[in-house]
Order: structure tokens, then C-alpha cells, then sequence
């Protein structure tokens, strides 16, 4: 599948912002500290600029509202009711926290439920999709959600380093653990993946009771919007590489950094505050590349007509 | 409305596409393409019309195999004469299972009650392209053009135009096959045309275990006669020579 990069951002940040929008509902940092303010406005931020940019890919955006009406049936649509609903707990407690203080567990309660909700849904669309075998699991929605948490608890922990949280290594032990535990998920993710195909060039034709089929012309010289979209190949060539830059990244850095975070903590000094955030942004980046892959490496059944 | 009808579709129009019969000649390809591009909805656009990176949309599409004979312990048959070259055509199956109609977040895509026609209203679509992923046919292509998805109508605009003349209300590409291996018709009543072909010849669906429950079926090519039964027999051999011919070949031995 052809990796959009309005998709891997938006599925990233908005992965990241829910992350820690859920936490936060928890009420795990002080909502006096001025660094807790920027937390909730940071994810709401994020949130949005990842909804923003998953409309850039529209071919008709000012129609957008539109994907709103079908929750009944499809997975994108209940992403975007989902995302408009998950707002006002969310808008609701960052309101709460920057301008009273205070941390409302209620509200920040049904705000964390409906992040997870969210990120469900998200992952949802793909894993519907039968056409994608690779994707057609419940495997998807788990490392979804894995990635969503564990970004979301790295980013808290930088947060509450940053506010001088006390004790800071529930933190970010945990969010150490929830690292490990998203690769795992996803590790679980990539064994699924190399399972025979559903579909073979045989039952796509039809032909396979006469004998091996094997394709003499394709229907168009030049390419299409089926293979453009279907059977990007890039970094496919470069899969095995960029996987292990992905569990470099992704995985043993920030799981490093959290868990020295965690044995050696130092409240409130600007080196931990530095240290949750690399372990952040090399979180991050190890994400992006998973997700590039994610689409990269996933063979859609139409791709059966063109071999 | 995206959800999928609740009960059968009244009927279920649909192609009925013979393997056996297609030699690939892609006039069905242009004839979708004229029609489609002047009817229902925006034009078909292309990109780079008269450019070295030619492509736009296609709403059928027809592709070319070569299918050999696998031996019962697996190993591929070599031999140039025992494969086959099977042309295929491909355009939406209007599936009863339709994956593209439930995945559609703005009710562009829907299938109809009366006939099982599988239609996007462009005034909805906002492009989002989730309907092309979810058909595992590629029975849907974007027009990059007008951002909106394009796919088979099955001929909507014509199959009910009581201004055509009657031979003419079929669709497109069904009128336009020299040789005849398209054939439209209602394949949810048993005694239609095409439900009595695909009945007789095997008609198949594809990919079944997508479970999209296609309503267009195949016909597969018929069993052939091996290359070698019909060569020309060699030039010396006159064992079968009777007659004059036979009483020349064995005066001429005797010579
Ligand atoms: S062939 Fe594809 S586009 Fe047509 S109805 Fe089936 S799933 Fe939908
Ligand atoms: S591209 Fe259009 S028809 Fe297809 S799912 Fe999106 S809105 Fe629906
Ligand atoms: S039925 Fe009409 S729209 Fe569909 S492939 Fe044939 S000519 Fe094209």
C-alpha cells in the first residue's frame, strides 16, 4: 500500500496527542504546574494537527463534514464522530487545569475512555479491511492502542519532569515498560503478517483448476491508480533495515532513557526534563518508521491481477 | 446510506464474462471508457493525455494470463504448448457483500434495492479513497481530476434509456464485444439468460473467499485439444494414403 505521509503523520500525532490526553485524564500530574497547562494544550494541539492533516489527502475536503453521517457502518466515519465528541472532555479538562487548577476525575475519566475509543476506531478502518491481509487482525487495533499508551506515558513523564513530579519514576518506569510492551505487540503484529496470502493470482482469476497463472500483459502500459495506490515498493526493498532502525529508535533508545529516568531520578533537574524528551522524539521517530512500514509493507489482493 | 440493503436485492444485474470466448482486443475497455466519460457523473479525466506518463481513470479493465498446466506433484509444466493464454476482463462485480458500500464514511456509496446496482454519488464523495482499499478487485479508480471515485455503473444511464433503441439498452461494453463474451442480465432469477450460462458452463465467482459475494460471474475456457493432436502429420508419412493416391504411393515404392 502506498504510504501516505498525510496518513503516517496523522496516525502518529494523533496517536501521540490521545496518548497523553489520556494519561493526563488520569489526573497523574499536578494540575498547578504550568508544564501540566502545556501538556493538555500540547495534546489537544497534536490531536488537531493530526486531524488536520488526514484531510489533506481528500480529494474533495470542503465536503469533509460529510464522513460524519455513516457511523452506523464504517470505521472512518465513527473515527470522526469520535474525534469531535472526544474533544469537549478533553477541551473541557484542559480548560479545568489551565485556568482553575484543578483536575476533575470524572470528566478526566470519560475523556481517557473515549481516547481509547478513538484510537480504536482508527485502527479500526484498517483492520476492517479484508483486501489487506496483513492488517485484517485484531493485532492492528492492539499496537494501535500500545503505541497510542506508550508515547502518551513517555510524553507525561517528560511533562512531569518538567514540573518537578515527585516521585518521577512511576513514570517513567512505566512508561519504560509500556514501550517494551507496544514492541512486543507489535513484534506479535509482524509474525502474523507473513501468513500464506488469502488470495492468490489462482483464486483471483479463477484459473487455478487448469494450472499456474502468471500475468503475459498487464491491461495498461503506463501505470495506474491501482498500482500507485495498491503496490508501492519503495521502502519494501529496505524493510529489513528500516525495521531494525525502527527498533533501534523506537524501542531500545527511549526504553533506555525511560528506565535510566527511572533508577537514577533527579526531580525537577533540567537533565531529566532532556531525557524524557529524546526519549520522546527517538520514540517517535522509531514510530514513524513503523507506521511507514506498516503501509509499505502491507500486500493488498487486487496486487494478485498484476503478477 | 452505506449500510448494505437488508433484504436480497429485487434483482441482481450483473455481466456474466466468458473466458473462453474474449480474445483481448480491449474494444470493451474504449467503449466503457466513451460512454462513461460522457455520462453519469464527472468525465473520466486522464492525466497527461498526450504526455510520456499517460494514465487516468478506467473503469474496466482487461488484463492478459498465460495459465500452465501444474503436473499432480507440483512441478510447473514447461513445455510452450500446453500453456494457454487467457484474456481477462475486469470491472466492478457489484458485489452483494459489497466491502467499498459499508466502509463509506458519506453515504456515496450505496447499493440498490431494485437491481443490486453498486453506485457512488459524486455530490457526496469526498475522496477519501477507503472504497478503493477495501475492493479487493481494484474495481475502483480515483478521477484525479474531480477528487471524486469512479467505478463501473453497470451502464445505469442506458439499461433504463427508453430514449435508445431497445438492442441498445445493454451496457456499453456488452454492445461493443465483437465476439460476444460479455452478456448482461438478471442473475437472481434462474431462467435469465445468463443465470441459464453460468449454470450450463460452471460459471464461477472471484476470489469467493473475500466473501464479497460477487453478483458477475466467469466462465472458465473450454478444455482444449492438445497442441500436438492437431499438428499436420509429417510430410513422408502416407500409411492412411487410400485410393488412386494410395495405388500411386505404392507403384511409386515399388519403383
Ligand atoms: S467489485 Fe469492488 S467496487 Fe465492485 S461491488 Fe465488489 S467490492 Fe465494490
Ligand atoms: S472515496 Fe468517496 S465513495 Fe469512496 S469511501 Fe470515500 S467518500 Fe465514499
Ligand atoms: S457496464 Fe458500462 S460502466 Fe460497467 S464496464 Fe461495462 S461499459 Fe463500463
Amino acid at each position: 500500500m502506498h504510504p501516505a505521509f498525510s496518513i503516517i503523520i496523522f496516525t502518529t500525532l494523533s496517536g501521540l496527542g490521545y496518548g497523553l490526553a489520556a494519561w493526563l485524564g488520569l489526573g497523574l500530574l499536578d494540575p498547578a504546574q504550568p508544564a501540566t497547562k502545556v501538556a493538555h494544550v500540547a495534546a489537544l494541539a497534536l490531536i488537531a494537527g493530526g486531524l488536520v492533516s488526514s484531510t489533506l489527502h481528500l480529494g474533495n475536503p470542503q465536503r469533509a463534514w460529510r464522513a460524519f453521517s455513516q457511523w452506523r457502518s464504517s470505521w472512518l466515519s465513527r473515527e470522526g464522530v469520535l474525534a469531535i465528541v472526544t474533544f469537549m472532555p478533553l477541551t473541557w479538562s484542559a480548560y479545568l487545569a489551565v485556568f482553575e487548577s484543578r483536575w476533575d476525575p470524572v470528566i478526566g475519566i470519560i475523556g481517557t475512555a473515549l481516547c481509547a475509543v478513538t484510537v480504536f476506531s482508527t485502527s479500526m478502518i484498517y483492520a476492517s479491511l479484508k483486501s489487506v491481509d496483513s492488517w485484517h487482525t485484531p493485532w492492528t487495533p492492539a499496537s494501535y492502542l500500545g503505541f497510542a499508551a506508550a508515547s502518551g506515558l513517555a510524553a507525561l513523564a517528560a511533562f512531569g519532569a518538567a514540573g518537578g513530579a515527585s516521585p518521577l519514576w512511576p513514570l517513567a518506569g512505566g512508561a519504560a515498560v509500556l514501550v517494551l510492551i507496544a514492541w512486543a505487540i507489535k513484534h506479535g503484529w509482524r509474525k502474523q503478517a507473513v501468513r500464506p496470502p488469502l488470495s492468490t493470482p489462482e483464486s483471483a482469476t479463477g484459473l487455478g483448476h487448469i494450472g499456474k497463472v502468471r500475468q503475459l500483459e498487464p491491461p495498461h502500459m503506463t501505470d495506474n491508480y491501482l498500482i500507485r495506490e495498491m503496490g508501492f515498493r519503495v521502502a519494501r526493498k529496505h524493510a529489513r533495515k528500516l525495521w531494525l532502525i525502527a527498533l533501534v529508535m523506537g524501542c531500545g533508545v527511549p526504553a533506555a532513557l525511560l528506565a535510566g529516568l527511572a533508577v537514577f531520578p533527579e526531580p525537577a533537574g533540567v537533565a531529566s526534563v532532556l531525557v524524557a524528551l529524546m526519549a520522546v522524539l527517538s520514540l517517535m521517530v522509531g514510530m514513524l518508521v513503523e507506521r511507514w512500514l506498516f503501509f509499505a509493507e502491507a500486500r493488498h489482493a487486487v496486487m494478485n491481477y498484476y503478477r | 446510506m452505506t449500510s448494505l440493503p437488508s433484504e436480497p436485492t429485487g434483482k441482481k444485474l450483473g455481466l456474466v464474462i466468458d473466458l473462453d470466448v474474449c480474445v483481448g482486443c480491449h474494444a470493451c475497455v474504449v467503449a466503457c471508457k466513451e460512454w462513461n466519460t460522457g455520462g453519469y457523473g464527472a468525465a473520466l479525466s486522464d492525466q497527461q493525455p498526450y504526455g510520456a506518463e499517460v494514465s487516468g481513470a478506467w473503469l474496466n479493465r482487461v488484463h492478459s494470463y498465460e495459465v500452465t498446466p501444474d503436473r499432480r506433484d507440483g512441478v510447473v509444466i514447461g513445455e510452450a504448448g500446453d500453456a494457454r493464454v487467457v484474456h481477462f476482463p475486469k470491472s466492478c462485480l457489484h458485489c452483494d457483500d459489497a466491502p467499498c458500500v459499508t466502509v463509506c464514511p458519506t453515504g456515496a456509496s450505496y447499493k440498490r434495492e431494485e437491481d443490486g446496482i453498486v453506485l457512488v454519488d459524486e455530490d457526496k464523495c469526498i475522496g477519501c479513497g477507503l472504497c478503493a482499499w477495501s475492493c479487493p478487485y481494484g474495481a475502483r479508480e480515483m478521477d484525479l481530476a474531480a477528487g471524486v471515485m469512479k467505478k463501473c455503473t453497470l451502464c445505469v444511464d442506458r439499461i433504463y434509456n427508453e430514449t435508445l433503441e431497445e438492442v441498445d439498452r445493454v451496457p456499453s461494453c456488452v454492445r461493443t464485444c465483437p465476439t460476444n463474451a460479455r452478456h448482461f442480465g438478471d442473475l437472481a432469477d434462474p431462467a435469465s439468460e445468463v443465470s441459464r450460462m453460468v449454470a450450463e458452463r460452471g460459471g464461477f465467482d472471484l476470489m469467493p473467499e473475500q466473501g464479497t459475494r460477487p453478483v458477475n460471474k466467469y466462465l472458465p475456457p473450454r478444455p482444449r485439444t492438445p497442441l500436438a493432436a492437431s499438428m499436420a502429420p509429417a510430410a513422408d508419412d502416407t500409411t492412411d494414403a487410400t485410393g488412386f493416391f494410395g495405388w500411386v504411393d505404392r507403384m511409386l515404392d515399388r519403383i
